[in-house]
């Protein structure tokens, strides 16, 4: 029986479907009676969304462009 | 008898028309469609350099370094993808670059506090539970879309940088590799150890929600 430090240690592996059958079989298995094993894989999976809707949002919203780098870039482009 | 247009030319037909046009300016150095890429894709770059550097006179650095890279490399540019795109991916660049460079900061931890201990049986110490709503629901609310942020802010820089370039910017696993000069199965590692140390982060927060 896969313990759960095994079950964390290839959990990438599994949630990216990289786990050969026979492995995920196991993983399956452990999964189907461990509510903890259950919880931190799907709470690792939503950090991941989590991340990535927080900085793709704050990509539509950008910051507003300083002046003084606007005007830095420009007289850099004049320098060049 | 017409001519053939450039290679270039050719591809650019398929960007919309208003890209194209302050291309077609661009490549004729007009100074003031250059100001104009500047204020239109300035900001977006900033959030993206600043997410790689912490600093904001790196993050403002690497901005400038892009802006100048991508000047240089307009007869370069293919239309294969937006302008925006194609800066995005100079300011990523141009971040790296910046890492690279800089004089070496004070040392952080490492982020193996923030990985999950076991008992020697191989159980779980500190048992999981999971999020209420998944966690997404809370991100409805613009305090969990800044606790995310400033999470992944905290993360050692070995991490925060490969789990930017992987979950972030959905590079590949090879291409990360090169880009950072490791394996690609020293990727893998840091990256399952980013994403575990970001779920620890936010782990606290979001157990009885927001």
């Amino acid at each position: 029986m896969l313990s759960c430090r095994e079950l964390v240690e290839f959990l990438m592996e599994y949630c990216d479907g990289e786990l050969p059958p026979e492995q995920r079989e196991y993983f399956e298995k452990h999964l189907a009676c461990c509510p903890p094993c259950v919880a931190y894989m799907k709470t690792y999976q939503q950090a991941i969304c989590l991340g990535k809707s927080a900085c793709q949002e704050e990509e539509q919203k950008p910051p507003k462009m300083p002046e003084e780098l606007v005007r830095a870039i420009m007289a850099a482009r004049q320098a060049k | 008898m017409s001519q053939v247009p450039p290679e270039a030319d050719l591809a650019t037909q398929d960007l919309p028309s208003d890209e194209r046009a302050i291309l077609e300016r661009l490549r004729a150095g007009d100074a003031a469609a250059f100001e104009q890429l500047v204020r239109d894709h300035g900001g977006r770059m900033l959030s993206v350099t600043r997410r790689f550097l912490g600093s904001e006179e790196d993050a403002q650095d690497a901005v400038q370094e892009a802006f100048l890279s991508a000047f240089k490399a307009l007869d370069r540019f293919e239309g294969q993808s937006r302008l925006g795109t194609w800066l995005h991916r100079i300011a990523v660049n141009a971040a790296l670059m910046k890492l690279r460079t800089r004089k070496s900061r004070p040392a952080e931890h490492s982020g193996d506090e923030l990985l999950p201990k076991f008992l020697e049986d191989g159980h779980h110490a500190t048992p999981a539970s999971e999020w209420r709503d998944g966690g997404l629901a809370a991100l409805e609310k613009a305090e969990t879309k800044d606790l995310v942020r400033r999470s992944i802010d905290a993360l050692p820089e070995s991490y925060r940088i490969v789990l930017l370039l992987r979950d972030i910017e959905e590079r590949d696993t090879d291409e990360t590799a090169k880009l950072l000069g490791m394996t690609s199965n020293a990727v893998k590692t840091r990256l399952h150890r980013a994403r575990q140390a970001l779920r620890a982060l936010l782990d606290p927060h979001l157990r009885g929600g927001l």
